[in-house]
């Protein structure tokens, strides 16, 4: 198992740097942060704008750019943005938290919601409970999410006045991008849980569980559950990086002071510090979730222990 | 009410049991007496597996419904319908007084558990002891069936164990709160045969200790006649007949018994005989029984002759450790310096339990693993030399039947599509109209309509399925084929009129067989020649009659005494079989020496380290 996660750590590692890398060398593509600042300004010189990329370090070597970005994940000196000046590790500071918040409770309210659903659905399979299950995660599942929130804006803050409509404070401010968000999670999920548990109630082990005389409670919940947690902990690794995805078009639409947002004004700003640390940090987190999800195996499933 | 009542445990009648609209069991009536066997036998579909999942109130969970019947436990004391209780009532008796094995001891035990605690479980549950005290008890149930340590089994999980070693925990299992029934479903049909000798002697012991009773299900008749006391025979959901062992093997009456009996191979049949047999059979001809085929000897295999194959010093290795820069530190020798030959038209079977690399030395020959060291030559032509077309041309010369008929054909193809596939890759024919011509011959050629070709692999039986498998293998014109426990998922009585194909094929064709097998009987009755492996290496090899009649290897013999006899009359001593093949991983250079053999009499080696 230490051989399996050292092996898994240096894996890690290198995708992390390849990811800086791709978006280090695409960002550069996309245009001259030096106009962008000199924007409006009507008697710039060619000369301007050579001291302007001085001053943004953009006539260092691109290797040595690279590399200072990459330190920064161990120094926590991302350089400052190039739009107004503020120190990146600042503006990540106050942003991860809330995109990390909101993350975490849309995968929570998902999986709350998705694995008694998913089992209901499977041990119920073909009667109403079961077709009424899949019909709503189908729906679900078919809602695209900035639609879905501007109707729940329209629904709740407009409309009804109940929810604040933008904005990160208190639980309330919560409810609907989580929602949002969670939905689609939800309806993936159920499917995947129902999937995965009818394979596991045909098991021969599960037909000697109720052999031995246990309760159906204990041979779902003991027996079955824990063997599709593989499938299940699997896809939910996945997801999250679906879900950071996500979050950009959700934060946006509830103007939400997280991750998302950040990284949408600085590829508008070709703030290349702000936008190179963003995706490094999101593509580190999502590794890490998945690193995670490997040593949950080991956890759950003996066989892989023992390997 | 029957008198058998006062010395019955339970007391089945009229049990009618079907499944949506069709009925899968008909109006089934027997008695389980007290400390008795009773064997249910039948083939696949016949219903048996229906009944003792009836019995345990397991068939309802699985979508069954009850039509009509009683089963009574204790019908003279305190008599309980089964039927009539709800789940949760049912569920008290469930693993306490009524227990159950499966067949499948592989997958019969949850992955993610350890083995204590899923003995415990059953003792917490019925017995509501501690966890302490119940894992004290696993330990001494493990030791009941005979586990060699049973202290460190408790903390293994499932997949640490093997086949024969989980079966045995099952049982431990099912007899944890000493039940008045036992259940045991094919309890040994997926396992080795001197495995399954072990398995029956703990089952017997147990009896004998515990007072239980036993229901045995089965499809094989040797194991019945080794274990039962009364027989109840099944055949499409019916009972046709039910007696003792011994009145049911000297006199069967029913025309289905009579069948099934005849087609079981007998170990020992073929004593005196050089060559193999081919005998005729008694099928159902519409519930009549009806003797097809001839008695002739299969004097075909030309010994004088070059052989076809020559298989040199083969070896073949897996890999299995690893250091983190790749080098190679515990291999598994899967085959260890394997010789033979095989002639034209001659009929040549590994024997050996499982892991003992006969598959791997089939699939060497099919080019499918590559070998370590040795050489393998067709037609006096050593592979190692063959060009890549020669190789191809191989492909064609020798074809492969696996043992899983279902799993071998592509569910999405007619059979038609499958037969049809051989002779487009080889480019035996290129006319779509001669290739429909010779689809429609060579099902003819196994005994299926040639108007078949257009069905799908789901519209056979498992029989008719390993026929379009054979016609498959005879598309391509080979000259020698490969049958990898291609009988053993099939029913006696299809096995037996396969092996009657496979003999005809081989009398007009001149076809070479090399046989994988573990079913010793069957092995006798079809083989010219014999090798047996035992942990990769070929510890005795022969002609059928020196090997079963002059055996001269120790592993041979202790292979032979497992099977069991189909006769009840003349029981098996209960041989005490210990111990299991040991681990195959080796450290490199620590790998087995290559057997030395010699000559006991011309033609007949034998190890003899």
């Amino acid at each position: 198992m230490a051989g399996f996660l050292l092996k898994r750590l240096a894996q890690a590692v290198f995708v992390v740097m390849v990811v800086t890398l791709i978006v280090s060398v695409a960002v550069r593509m996309t245009g001259d942060p030096a106009m962008m600042i000199a924007q409006g300004a009507t008697d710039i010189t060619e000369a301007d704008l050579e001291r302007i990329r001085e001053g943004l370090g953009l006539n260092e070597p691109f290797l040595s750019q690279y590399l200072a970005t990459l330190s920064g994940l161990f120094t926590w000196d991302f350089g400052r943005s190039f739009l107004g000046g503020t120190p990146v590790s600042t503006l990540i500071g106050n942003a991860l938290p809330a995109t990390l918040l909101l993350a975490f409770t849309s995968l929570l309210v998902s999986i709350v919601i998705s694995i008694p659903l998913g089992i209901r659905a499977a041990i119920r399979r073909g009667k109403w409970e079961d077709q009424l299950i899949r019909i709503l995660s189908l729906v679900g599942l078919s809602f695209p999410n900035f639609w879905l929130a501007t109707m729940l804006v329209l629904l709740f803050s407009i409309t009804l006045q109940w929810l604040p409509p933008s904005g990160m404070n208190g639980i309330a401010s919560f409810i609907m991008p989580a929602v949002t968000m969670g939905i689609i999670l939800t309806a993936t999920n159920v499917r995947l849980v129902r999937t995965s548990m009818l394979e596991v109630m045909q098991s021969q082990y599960i037909m000697v569980a109720r052999a031995k005389g246990l309760s159906e409670r204990t041979v779902l919940y003991k027996h079955a559950l824990r063997n599709c947690a593989i499938p299940l902990i699997t896809f939910l690794g996945l997801q999250f990086g679906g879900l950071l995805g996500g979050i950009v078009v959700v934060e946006r639409v509830f103007n939400w002071p997280g991750m998302g947002s950040l990284a949408f004004d600085a590829v508008a700003g070709r703030d290349y510090p702000v936008l190179q640390s963003v995706i490094m940090i999101l593509s580190t987190l999502i590794v890490l979730v998945n690193l995670l999800v490997d040593i949950a195996y080991g956890l759950i499933d003996p066989r892989i222990r023992t390997e | 009410m029957k008198d058998t009542h006062h010395t019955s445990l339970l007391s089945v009648q009229g049990l009618t049991v079907s499944f949506g609209a069709s009925q899968v069991i008909k109006d089934l009536s027997f008695e389980v007496p007290l400390g008795k066997t009773v064997a249910v036998v039948g083939e696949s579909g016949s219903g048996k597996s229906v009944t003792s999942l009836s019995i345990m109130r397991l068939a309802d969970l699985n979508g069954a419904t009850y039509d009509g019947g009683s089963i009574v436990l204790n019908p003279a004391t305190r008599p309980t319908d089964l039927l009539t209780l709800q789940q949760d009532e049912a569920r008290q008796i469930r693993g306490k007084d009524v227990a159950m094995i499966f067949q499948e001891p592989m997958t019969s035990l949850n992955p993610v558990y350890t083995i204590g605690d899923q003995i415990a479980e059953i003792l917490m549950l019925h017995e509501r002891v501690s966890r302490q005290d119940a894992l004290t008890e696993a330990v001494r149930l493990l030791s009941l069936v005979r586990l060699p340590d049973a202290q460190g089994v408790i903390n293994r999980y499932p997949h640490q164990l093997s086949g024969g070693m989980r079966q045995r925990v099952m049982i431990a299992m099912a007899v944890a709160c000493r039940p008045k029934l036992l259940i045991a479903d094919e309890p040994t049909t997926a396992l080795d045969v001197t495995i399954q000798a072990q398995i029956l002697d703990i089952l017997r012991d147990l009896q004998a200790e515990l007072g239980m009773s036993i229901i045995f299900i089965t499809h094989d008749m040797g194991v019945v006649a080794e274990i039962a006391d009364q027989v109840v025979v099944m055949w499409k959901g019916e009972k046709v007949e039910e007696g003792p062992v011994e009145t049911i093997f000297a006199t069967p009456r029913h025309p289905y018994t009579r069948s099934l009996l005849s087609a079981v191979p007998k170990l020992g049949a073929m004593t005196g005989q050089d060559y193999p047999l081919k005998s005729p059979l008694t099928v159902l001809v519409d519930g009549r029984p009806e003797q097809v085929g001839e008695t002739r000897v299969q004097d075909t295999a030309q010994m004088a002759a070059a052989p076809l194959l020559s298989v040199r010093d083969l070896s073949v290795r897996f890999d299995l450790k690893k250091t983190w820069y790749g080098k190679v530190t515990h291999v598994c020798p899967a085959v260890t310096g394997a010789s033979f030959d095989i002639h034209p038209g001659e009929t040549l079977s590994l024997v050996g339990e499982s892991g003992s690399g006969k598959s791997t030395i089939a699939r060497a020959i099919m080019q499918l693993n590559s070998p370590s060291a040795g050489d393998i030559a067709f037609d006096g032509k050593p592979m190692s030399r063959m060009s890549l077309a020669e190789r191809q041309k191989l492909r064609q010369e020798i074809q492969y039947i696996f043992q899983d008929p279902f799993a071998s054909l592509d569910p999405r193809k007619t059979v038609g599509w499958s037969i049809a596939e051989p002779i487009r890759t080889h480019g035996l024919m290129d006319n779509d109209r001669n290739i429909s011509r010779r689809i429609g011959e060579l099902l003819e050629r196994v005994g299926l309509p040639a108007s078949v070709a257009t069905r799908y692999p789901h519209q056979f039986s498992g029989g008719q399925r390993q026929r379009v498998c054979i016609a498959r293998a005879l598309a391509s014109k080979p000259r020698l084929i490969i049958a990898d426990e291609a009988l053993s998922a099939l029913d006696v009585s299809i096995q037996a009129q396969i092996i009657n194909l496979f003999m005809d094929l081989q009398k007009d064709d001149g076809l070479a067989y090399l046989f994988v097998s573990h079913d010793m009987a069957v092995v006798e009755k079809m083989s010219h020649r014999v090798a047996v492996l035992y942990l990769g290496q070929i510890v005795e090899m022969g002609s059928r009659r020196q090997v079963f009649e002059n055996t001269a290897h120790p592993y041979t013999r202790r292979l032979l005494s497992a099977v069991p006899h189909p006769d009840p009359t003349h029981r098996r001593e209960p041989v005490r079989l210990e111990g299991e093949v040991p681990s195959t991983t080796r450290r490199i250079g620590d790998e087995p020496p290559a057997a030395i053999h010699r000559e006991v009499s011309p033609g007949h080696m034998v190890a003899s380290n």
